[in-house]
């Protein structure tokens, strides 16, 4: 089983000062594949990726590469096959952006390090493959974070890796930096085989982004597996131990926590327009409820997470006598009713949503 | 950014250092014409004073001068890229000072037993004595975080060590005590033809090793994390570098006393005109440009009040500080 797995490791403690701090590590990823650690702050994620890349001797346990025990591989010989991104700041000083791509070079030069013609094209597409061809003559302490991210990418690059290891390569970027880095490792791995081991904060990117996740609690691997098995409902929860109300659900998006007491403003929503007005609510810490959804609608997750009651019908169902009786029964309790659903009215809306909007009307709460 | 072209650079430095080197072998308390120097070089000259002046005096002090000054340069820049700090040198890290105690020691104690100390000898005690400067620094860089406190520190090892050598001198017979404070103070006055053999010997093989080093360091200015990744043997390269630029300071404080600023004001300057920090570059350069650099202060320290000498470290500091304030000042702006 083992030889399909480019990259796997066999009983792997690490720790600082030989005090393990993770047992028992089975990371296993093949060829063109990207992996990605998750876990809450101080879980330890960095410590594993520390001792992957041999930079951190781990405390028991092997890391074979390409089916190779990486402990006892050259380090010119893993510099060919392993490259890193990291955290740490590099301040080179008075070296350009292609001078820094160039250090990438550095398994493949001579004594003084001098570089062919070879090795400065292949600086060169690294470059181009990133977008910082244009950096290239720029002093590297003066570009953006997020270009230097990238040049910091494109150096590993240069040097020709199997395999590569990023460490939060997203913290410093902008959401369309963020995007753009993401897809471009995933091109990457599917154009170059290359195989690709990441630690990231953004669950939804790393929802996205991976093929493999590892879950990292406290002192131990929680859980392995693909985006499907790991983003079910309730997991992510208690993975980060969010108890405030938070909430991650497969598919939805974090918020914030509800608003509890005696609603006080009904909202009429659906197809998504509720959304705005929910977290509005929620800002201004007005606990409201809401209907009627069905279970397929784009605010039902938002609404199950901030409302105080949602009155819900499941996907493609007809409206309920039932579910109108206490939509109404709750519009009369509250101050305010709001309707989100404004643009539909003019359409062939559902009679009972037109109903309780005339309702609603009625009641002088609109 | 403009940038000359490396080759200009080191036209310059060349051209700067052979101009300097005949500056100094042409002017002093005796002024020597130039076309009097080109031929008593040829061996055709009849002057013996001016024969005598010119190669027992100044020939070995240009020299010494020189390869003394690119050794002080090249060890600024291997420490400021040990510790990635561009205020490091040997001097403000008390590198020098330590040196300089230990071959006081040495000195009082072989004239005590009324030999003069050989150069291998000095070189020996002022080596041990910037190794161990060096490691109380190193320990200090483990538990201080800040660049700023590690130059600090630095500074205060210095003082402590002068305190130790001016009791130390206190102790001394009254002939060796005024030898011994000129020499305390930096100057490349008196060097003879077999110190100036041992210097380049033992400066330009280290030198040598220094510039087949410079693969590794220039991986080593990424930080050592990557370093690491690439391939550097981090342990190895960090004793290297400590070792080397010890050696090199050590040789200059054997010989010349603690010089101050030429290292971090010359790699600045080189830095500067380079407009890069590729190290296969800037090692070369580096050592020309403290030669330059140090042929120019001793022409100075020589002439200004003659036929009094000024200790070098008083004309490089003159020229060295404000370099380091600039630079600190920049990059104040820059960051």
């Amino acid at each position: 089983m083992s030889e399909e797995f480019f990259f796997y490791t066999k009983g792997l403690t690490v720790g600082y000062g030989g005090v393990p701090l993770i047992k028992d590590i089975e990371i296993r990823i093949r060829r063109g594949e990207i992996l990605t650690l998750i876990g809450p702050n101080g879980s330890g994620k960095t410590t594993i990726l520390r001792s992957l890349i041999r930079q951190l001797k781990p405390l028991t346990g092997v890391v074979y590469l390409d089916g190779k025990n990486m402990a006892i591989q050259s380090g010119r010989e893993l510099a060919r096959n392993l490259s890193i991104v990291l955290t740490d700041r590099v301040r080179p000083e008075r070296m350009t952006c292609c001078e820094v791509v160039e250090t990438g070079r550095y398994p493949y030069t001579g004594r003084l390090g001098r570089l062919s013609a070879e090795d400065r094209r292949i600086v060169q597409e690294a470059m181009e493959l990133v977008h910082v061809t244009e950096l290239a003559g720029e002093d590297f302490t003066r570009i953006s974070d997020g270009q230097r991210q990238r040049v910091m990418l494109a150096r590993a690059l240069s040097q020709e890796p199997e395999l590569i290891v990023l460490d939060e390569p997203t913290s410093f970027l902008d959401i369309r930096h963020k995007l753009e880095f993401l897809s471009l490792l995933q091109e990457l791995s599917r154009k170059r085989n290359l195989s690709v081991i990441l630690s990231l904060h953004e669950l939804e990117l790393a929802e996205r982004v991976s093929d493999k996740l590892v879950c990292i609690q406290k002192d131990r691997i929680d859980r392995l597996g693909t985006p499907e098995e790991i983003f079910v409902s309730g997991y992510i929860q208690q993975l980060y131990q969010i108890h405030t109300g938070v909430e991650k659900t497969c598919g939805g998006t974090p918020e914030l926590p509800s608003v509890k007491g005696i609603p006080e403003v009904f909202v009429l929503a659906g197809n998504g327009r509720g959304t705005p007005v929910y977290r509005r609510l929620q800002r201004q810490g007005i606990p409201f409820v809401t209907g009627i959804l069905w279970e397929n609608d784009q605010d039902y997750p938002v609404a199950r997470q901030l409302a105080v009651e949602v009155v819900a019908e499941p996907a493609f169902y007809r409206i309920r006598e039932s579910s109108v009786a206490r939509a109404k029964e709750l519009m009369t309790g509250c101050r305010e009713i709001i309707c989100a659903l404004k643009p539909e009215l003019g359409g062939e809306l559902y009679p009972e949503l037109k109903e309780l909007w005339e309702y609603g009307r009625q009641l002088g709460k609109t | 950014m403009k940038r000359i072209s490396y080759e200009a650079v080191f036209l310059l430095l060349i051209f700067l250092l052979a101009g300097l080197l005949t500056a100094n072998l042409c002017v002093g308390s005796v002024n020597i014409p130039l076309r009097e120097v080109l031929s008593l070089l040829k061996e055709k000259g009849e002057n013996t004073v001016h024969r005598d002046i010119l190669f027992v005096i100044r020939f070995p002090r240009a020299l010494a001068a020189a390869i003394l000054g690119g050794a002080l340069a090249l060890s600024g820049y291997l420490m400021q890229t040990f510790f990635h700090n561009p205020i490091a040198g040997p001097f403000i890290l008390g590198i020098s000072s330590g040196a300089k105690l230990f071959v006081a020691l040495t000195m009082v104690v072989s004239l005590e037993m009324l030999r003069q100390p050989g150069a291998g000898l000095l070189i020996g005690a002022a080596f041990v004595g910037a190794m161990l400067s060096m490691v109380f620094i190193i320990l200090m860089s483990g538990i201080l975080d800040r660049m700023s406190m590690l130059i600090v520190s630095g500074v205060m090892i210095g003082y402590i060590c002068s305190a130790v050598t001016d009791f130390v001198v206190a102790f001394a017979d009254d002939a060796d005590i005024v030898n011994l404070h000129n020499w305390s103070k930096g100057s490349f006055s008196g060097t003879d033809w077999e110190q100036v053999a041992v210097i380049a010997i033992v400066v330009l093989t280290v030198s040598a090793g220094v510039f087949l080093l410079s693969k590794p360091i220039q991986a080593y200015q990424l930080g050592e994390n990557y370093a690491r990744n690439l391939g550097v043997n981090i342990r190895w390269l960090r004793v290297a570098l400590v070792v080397f630029s010890s050696l090199l300071s050590a040789c200059v404080t054997a010989f010349a006393g603690p010089v101050s600023f030429v290292g971090i004001a010359v790699p600045q300057l080189v830095k500067y005109l380079l407009g890069t920090t590729r190290s296969m570059v800037m090692i070369p350069a580096c050592f020309l440009g403290g030669a330059v650099f140090c042929l120019f202060c001793d022409l100075l320290a020589r002439m200004l009040l003659a036929p009094t000498e000024l200790s070098i470290s008083t004309v490089t500091a003159v020229f060295g500080a404000p370099v380091v304030l600039v630079m600190m000042v920049q990059r104040r702006r820059d960051v």
